[in-house]
């Protein structure tokens, strides 16, 4: 078979992090190549090489045999590279025809040529065996039609390599077979496919070979019929790193928080759970599962449907994060950018936010205990700062995630929301960051933690609770699970999910 | 704290190259340069009675830059303060013609108009959730209609002694009381934003709203009581107008929501919101003030005044943004 694509050796690192080291990814004309591993294992960023949207370190890349280094998306395009991303890139005000030639609009005295645009993309759509009209709005669309039109263009461009992120995450079952289909069509015209998906049912059912990535690492690639679904996770994520959880179990005390069948509509659904005093309750499963949107609801972000919440053993009604924070809770959320910083402020500023009418109960302020309490938090979390009135956004990520922390801790709450507490951090501030849970716990504090990390969840957490397509499938405690049995019940079943 | 750690401090901070010192005392080495220049340049502003006149120059719109500055902190925008000027204007002035109440009742009905706009504006922006460009816009053209129909279109006049007073009269023969009045206006905001928990809550949701929402900040109620105070501060120029023009009058106010805002940002407050200080405010009225008054002096016919004014606000915002990049 022909080789298309040959990327060898290829290591990118990071600031603090060796995201990729010496990985191989070889494509053929007119296969299904599912490119597999855990979150933050190096998938996306192997892609974004081969777009030119980073640069390597080291290794080469070879397009049919020719040496090739892309600098921008633009220019893989025109190299014949094409990836449709999860989030799709379309406009919806523009129809389907102007979204297809966007940027390269056919002209006719210097005028756009609709007649032309239309017409060529009612041919291509045809090819694809796709029934719509050329002058909709994409709008009209559903995600899945959507999806096909990206693909439609990566196409028009005469695209062979076609690189699909999770193409499958938000359609249906009916849409799927479609979608294959339409693969189907395009490895019979020879386009190399890489498929990345979380969906064991699908890599089984569409790939030719697998390759999978681990920590960056290049662990294997193998025809997919000589391998076993147990092999698969085995690959995904065999390892064992126990020593670098410091996990001290903390004794267990009262009920903190009661969750009993919470709901949210299209979200996730009836889902009921308690955390004790000292325990951590680890959030296990693949992004999107609703994990997120369970935490963000318990506080206060979102609105509930149905279901009732705890607290202390007394029943609370929390509709805004004023009434969560009132009741002792406290959330880090996964974009601590977004939500948990002002970045543009100072570190002091941000540790006392929460608590300032507790740090300073007066309505006036008294800017040297703002200031004491501010150096206090920064000694005690080992937060990394020239100084007190240095601007958050000037730190690492560790250490304003560290900031994030002391600014909760300094509320006195009893229950406390980790949305991916590690994410983006360098493995140094990680493990102080799991050695501030122990001290936490061990101060009889309830910790939810949400992680996409497998040995994370494992490692960190005294029971696990499996999430997957908005629903709590297992429990589990520490002791009685292991990494690929959570993967088991995390990896999402297409049978039986409504549409 | 030793001396170690402090000039350990110091060598992690930044050196401050010739362009960062520039970019950041910019604003008060151009003032400087036009205050040296205006000097040399004519004979007549250097002169004790040029300045007092300038300083009473800018006091309106010194007193409605306060409370902008505080919207514009929080990453909004208030268009409604020039209309304010005119109806509680207009509604001072009719309390306060032929002298039938005493001087505190006009004062007292100008500001409740502000408390009234101030009220509805962040109702619409809080609970309606209007963005705050459209719903001040908004109530520019409706207290704008309402100023004309409260004095069916003309000025209220002929106003008591001890109103214009306010507007015109001086302490010690020097002090005018107007501006006093502003000065006042700038310590009220200077104690709110630096010295209270409301003032590090405006910061902060300026900084990041959604990150101040999660942190269990009551932002809306932050807000709209920011709205409220940049209504009643406009109102209160609104008073103080018609007190020094003897006339409350339904026209005035037209376009003061830009050099107010035009104020702020000249004094380093960024609009997206969560950096500015007061003083940098007050800075900024002085600037727009003294560069209205140099143009006047150098005979510079009103039209190229405008042209002036606007190029000279680009320039300070243009500052502000490269400053924000190479951050």
């Amino acid at each position: 078979m022909e080789t298309v694509l040959e990327m060898r050796g290829i290591s990118k690192t990071f600031p603090g992090v060796r995201a990729l080291d010496g990985v191989n990814l070889t494509l053929h004309a007119g296969e299904v190549h599912g490119l597999m591993g855990e979150n933050g294992a190096g998938k996306s960023t192997l892609m974004k090489i081969l777009l030119g949207i980073y640069t390597l370190d080291e290794g080469s890349i070879t397009l049919f045999g020719k040496p090739v280094s892309f600098r921008s998306p633009r220019e893989a395009i025109a190299g014949g590279i094409c990836m449709i991303h999860q989030e799709l890139n379309l406009i919806p005000e523009m129809t389907i025809a102007e979204n297809i030639f966007l940027g390269r609009e056919p002209l006719k005295n210097g005028f756009v040529d609709y007649k032309r645009m239309n017409r060529d993309t009612r041919e291509l759509l045809k090819n694809l065996n796709l029934a719509m009209d050329p002058t909709m709005k994409l709008g009209r669309l559903t995600v899945a039609g959507q999806q096909m039109v990206e693909i439609a263009k990566a196409v028009s461009y005469h695209s062979r390599v076609l690189i699909m992120d999770e193409p499958t995450s938000a359609i249906s079952e009916e849409e799927v077979k479609r979608l294959f289909e339409i693969i189907g069509s395009l490895k019979a015209q020879g386009v190399a496919i890489v498929y990345i998906s979380h969906r064991m049912d699908e890599i089984f059912e569409i790939c030719d070979r697998i390759t999978v990535l681990r920590d960056g690492k290049f662990i294997l690639n193998s025809g997919c019929a000589d391998l076993s679904r147990d092999d698969l996770i085995r690959a995904m994520v065999g390892r064992t790193l126990a020593d670098y959880y410091p996990k001290e179990i903390a004794k267990k005390g009262d009920v903190l928080l009661k969750v009993e069948h919470l709901s949210s509509p299209g979200k996730f659904q009836d889902v009921s759970f308690e955390v004790r005093a000292g325990e951590v309750v680890g959030f296990a499963g693949m992004m999107g599962a609703g994990r997120t949107e369970v935490c963000e609801t318990i506080f206060g972000m979102r609105k509930k449907s149905g279901g009732k919440v705890y607290i202390g053993g007394r029943e609370v009604r929390i509709r805004n994060p004023v009434d969560a924070v009132r009741h002792g809770m406290a959330l880090v959320s996964e974009d601590r950018k977004q939500y948990g910083l002002n970045l543009i402020g100072s570190v002091r500023d941000n540790i006392v936010l929460s608590a300032l009418s507790m740090v300073n109960p007066s309505a006036f302020i008294n800017e040297r205990r703002l200031n004491r309490a501010a150096d206090e938090r920064i000694r005690m979390h080992g937060i990394k700062t020239p100084s007190r009135q240095t601007l958050v956004e000037s730190l690492s990520g560790g250490n304003q995630q560290k900031v994030v922390l002391a600014k909760w801790m300094l509320t006195n709450s009893r229950i406390l929301i980790l949305d991916e507490p590690t994410r983006g951090i360098d493995v140094g501030a990680k493990s102080e960051i799991y050695r501030l849970i122990n001290h936490l716990t061990a101060q009889g504090i309830a910790v939810i933690m949400v992680s996409s990390e497998m040995p994370e969840v494992c490692g960190m957490s005294d029971r696990i609770l499996v999430f997957s397509e908005g629903a709590l499938k297992a429990t589990f405690d520490r002791d009685e699970v292991t990494q690929e049995t959570i993967m088991r019940y995390a990896s999402p079943n297409r049978e039986g999910i409504p549409s | 704290m030793t001396r170690s750690t402090r000039t350990q401090q110091n060598s992690l901070q930044k050196q401050m190259t010739p362009a960062a010192v520039l970019s950041r005392f910019g604003v008060l080495i151009a003032f400087a340069i036009m205050l040296i220049f205006l000097s040399v340049a004519t004979n007549t502003f250097l002169t004790p009675k040029n300045l007092i006149n300038v300083v009473r120059q800018v006091s309106v719109n010194g007193i409605i830059a306060v409370g902008m500055m505080l919207v514009l902190l929080t990453g909004g925008i208030d268009l409604s303060v020039g209309s304010v000027v005119a109806l509680s204007g207009v509604v001072a002035a009719s309390f306060a013609q032929s002298g039938n109440y005493p001087v505190i009742v006009p004062v007292v009905m100008g500001v409740l108009v502000g408390v009234l706009v101030g009220i509805i504006n962040g109702f619409l922006i809080v609970k309606v959730k209007i963005v705050p460009f459209i719903a001040t816009m908004g109530m520019l053209s409706m207290a704008r209609g309402m100023a004309l129909v409260y004095s069916n279109g003309r000025p209220i006049s002929n106003l008591s002694e001890g109103f214009r007073f306010i507007g015109s009269g001086s302490l010690l023969n020097v002090l005018p009381v107007i501006s006093l009045v502003m000065l006042a206006c700038f310590l009220i905001g200077y104690v709110v934003m630096n010295k209270t928990r409301f003032g590090r809550y405006v910061y902060a949701i300026g900084g990041n709203e959604k990150a101040s929402r999660v942190s269990g900040l009551k932002v809306d109620q932050c807000k709209y009581l920011v709205y409220m105070i940049s209504a009643v501060f406009a109102s209160l120029a609104g008073v103080v107008l018609a007190a020094r023009i003897n006339a409350g009058s339904p026209a005035s106010g037209e376009g003061y929501e830009l050099d107010a805002i035009a104020a702020v940002v000249i004094g380093g407050t960024s609009l997206s919101g969560g950096v500015g200080t007061i003083w940098g405010t007050l800075l900024g009225v002085l600037i727009v003030g003294v560069l209205n008054n140099g143009l006047d002096l150098l005979n510079v016919s009103s039209y190229f005044q405008l042209i002036t004014k606007g190029a000279i606000i680009v320039l300070a915002v243009a500052m502000d943004s490269r400053n924000k990049r190479s951050a």
